[in-house]
């Protein structure tokens, strides 16, 4: 199959409350030091799915998009490293500050410039702005159906056959190629690329498009034709209030934590 | 006339709780000036009833047999004309399975935003502002819309539902439309869970990667089972296998504020937080007393979990 995997760079989802810093004024995340950007986690699951269901199908191509900074490049070769055949990195300068709808139209334009596929795979969500939209936008923008939360994804001649994660168990559903599909974590873990495979991806190719490139007029993108307008961000306070229950051994802490909770009502 | 339309869901033919965490929601967003409030729910006209009771002014509900089959697609024309009919320019969902399929669906359709998982909502200047996490929950953003309808899903738990009142009023009718289904379900299965919703119960009892070992479930629900509540865990926890993902607490899995949240080898990632920060009061096990989740609890434990709840069990036993 052609299929087209869409990779997200984000500041990484598990920097410590105590180093995630946020700029008011330019309602911006401040780089944490010394923590690299990474890989919308939920991303190499969908590269991971991507990679085996061609191995399962006999063969097929595997395009990788990202729109992001210069850096995303990182986040595109990792999805190469993996087995991915080719790169796009979306960059522009009025990329700058878009919303999560804007990057969903710019993917669309850049899929439809990438020519034929039968899947796009992406992430159930990206783990900075916590939204789970653009796959729901792309579908939406190309007329292609699409299925969220995936935990597995088999192809069935011209459909797919998708299990989905609900909040109290799970969905069997099939949908026509082609179609759009996110991945959850509950996909599994997806393989790590070994050194000979990222000696292979640095000679692969990333093709660099900007909005231009794509047809993305102006009043489509930039912070100030955003579809959800940023008005404020910041880091909510959180006060410590704890009381350290203390004992001579933890069987005696536990019981005095049973009696404080009794006395407080709270069992 | 501006209005608000809640997109109601129905959990075994019935409403379910969080569309009238939804209804609390589009009251108070009426009183700052938001319109009247229209509820929509597929299936049939007898829902309509407690979707008023609850606060509701009116009811339109999409009787289409095609709507049941629940998928984004076959809905987003059906509230789409719920939207049209009642003039509505804000409409709520609840951050569910169903709300994170069809919010985005619909906002895309109708070319306007939707801003996810809000915990707050209010009408300034006669436009939605909302507040919602992000940066798994490290950060907050307050955001307005460009377009309207201004399509929001609300976080469980945020809103609290009006007490039914059978004397309110107000009238249901029904409409038709339904979107072609490309998707077909095959299927459904629910999860297995014995006792208390999790979502529902006074107590929580939650377990993390730090309990080593998937057995150490069985204690934990002992724990739950004599405190009448439910059992959770941590991604980790369910990424390993140890316990189903419908027990997921989180961002990515459910929303919870229990009376006691008790957190046993947790350490409490920013994402675990997002679905239990809203619990009355927090407990925490661990053995690392700089872990996050001490310094967010109200009493603590630093110890090893191994010893401290048997003998807590014992203990809690003595009381009862
Ligand atoms: C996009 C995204 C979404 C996510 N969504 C969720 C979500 O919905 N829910 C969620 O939970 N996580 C979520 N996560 C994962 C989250 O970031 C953390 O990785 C996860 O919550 C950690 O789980 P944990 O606390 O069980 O494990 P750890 O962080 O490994 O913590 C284990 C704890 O156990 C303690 N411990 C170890 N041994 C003992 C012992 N013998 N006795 C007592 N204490 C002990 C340790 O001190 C430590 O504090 C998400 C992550 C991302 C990126
Ligand atoms: N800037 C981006 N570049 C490439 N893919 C993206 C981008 N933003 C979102 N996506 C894809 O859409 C998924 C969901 O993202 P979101 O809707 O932003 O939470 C991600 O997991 C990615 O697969």
């Amino acid at each position: 199959m052609n299929i087209i995997v869409c990779v997200k760079q984000i500041p990484d989802p598990e920097t410590p409350s105590s180093s995630f810093k946020v700029d008011e004024a330019a309602k911006k995340v401040i780089p944490a030091q010394g923590i690299a950007p990474v890989v919308n986690p939920f991303d190499p699951q969908a590269t991971e799915a991507a990679l085996r269901l061609n191995e399962a199908d006999g063969g097929g191509k595997v395009t990788v998009i990202s729109l992001g900074a210069e850096s995303a490049r990182d986040a595109i070769k990792h999805a190469l490293a993996m087995g991915a055949d080719e790169g796009v990195l979306l960059n522009d300068p009025s990329f700058d500050g878009i919303d999560n709808f804007q990057t969903a139209v710019a993917l669309a334009k850049a899929i439809q410039k990438v020519g034929e596929f039968d899947l796009i795979l992406m992430g159930r969500s990206a783990a900075d702005w916590d939204m789970g939209v653009v796959p729901s936008g792309v579908g939406q923008l190309l007329g292609v159906p699409v299925v969220s939360v995936a935990k597995a994804i088999e192809k069935n001649g011209g459909s797919v056959k998708v299990e989905r994660v609900l909040d109290d168990g799970f969905q069997t559903v099939e949908a026509p190629l082609p179609a759009i599909v996110s991945v959850s974590n509950e996909f599994g873990e997806p393989r790590y690329p070994q050194l000979r495979q990222i000696m292979l991806a640095a000679k692969k190719t990333v093709q660099i498009w900007s909005a231009a490139d794509i047809g993305l007029g102006a009043e489509e993108t930039g912070a100030a034709n955003r579809w959800l307008p940023l008005e404020a961000l910041y880091v909510p306070k959180v006060e410590s209030n704890v009381e350290i229950i203390e004992g001579d051994s933890p069987e005696e802490k536990a019981r005095n934590l049973a009696q404080k909770l009794r006395a407080a009502k709270l069992i | 006339m501006p209005g608000i339309l809640v997109v109601a869901e129905t959990a075994d033919g019935a409403i379910a709780p969080i569309s009238f965490e939804l209804l609390g929601a589009a009251r108070q967003l009426s009183a700052q000036g938001g319109g009247s409030v229209t509820a929509f729910v597929a299936g049939p006209e007898s829902l309509g009833a407690a979707l008023i009771s609850h606060g509701a002014d009116s009811v339109i509900a999409g009787t289409s047999a095609a709507l049941a089959s629940g998928t984004a697609e076959v809905l987003v024309p059906a509230v789409t004309a719920a939207i049209t009919q009642s003039g509505a320019d804000v409409v709520l969902l609840g951050q569910t399975s169903f709300g994170r399929d069809l919010g985005p669906a619909l906002a895309f359709s109708l070319k306007t935003a939707v801003a996810m998982d809000c915990v707050e909502l209010k009408i300034d200047g006669g436009r939605l502002r909302v507040t919602r996490g992000c940066y798994g929950g490290n950060a907050r953003a307050e955001h307005t819309w460009k377009a309207s309808p201004q399509v929001a899903t609300v976080k469980p738990k945020s809103f609290d539902a009006l007490e039914a009142d059978a004397g309110r009023s107000g009238s249901t009718s029904a409409i038709a439309d339904a979107g072609e289904a490309r998707v077909k379900v095959l299927g459904t299965s629910k999860a297995e869970t014995t006792g208390v919703r999790l979502e529902d119960a006074p107590v929580v009892v939650s377990g993390g990667r730090g309990l080593g070992d998937p057995g150490a479930f069985k204690m934990l629900e002992e724990l739950s089972g004599l405190l009448k509540g439910a059992t959770g865990a941590s991604r980790a926890a369910c990424d390993l296998g140890w316990y189903p993902p419908s027990q997921q607490v989180g961002l990515t899995g459910k929303t919870v504020s229990p009376g006691l949240y008790i957190a046993v080898a947790i350490s409490g990632a920013s994402q675990h937080m997002a679905g239990m920060a809203g619990s009355k009061a927090i407990v925490a096990i661990n053995k690392d007393g700089d872990a996050n989740m001490v310094k967010v609890s109200k009493f603590a434990i630093v110890d090893d979990y191994k010893k401290v709840v048997p003998a807590l069990i014992e203990e809690i036993k003595k009381l009862a």
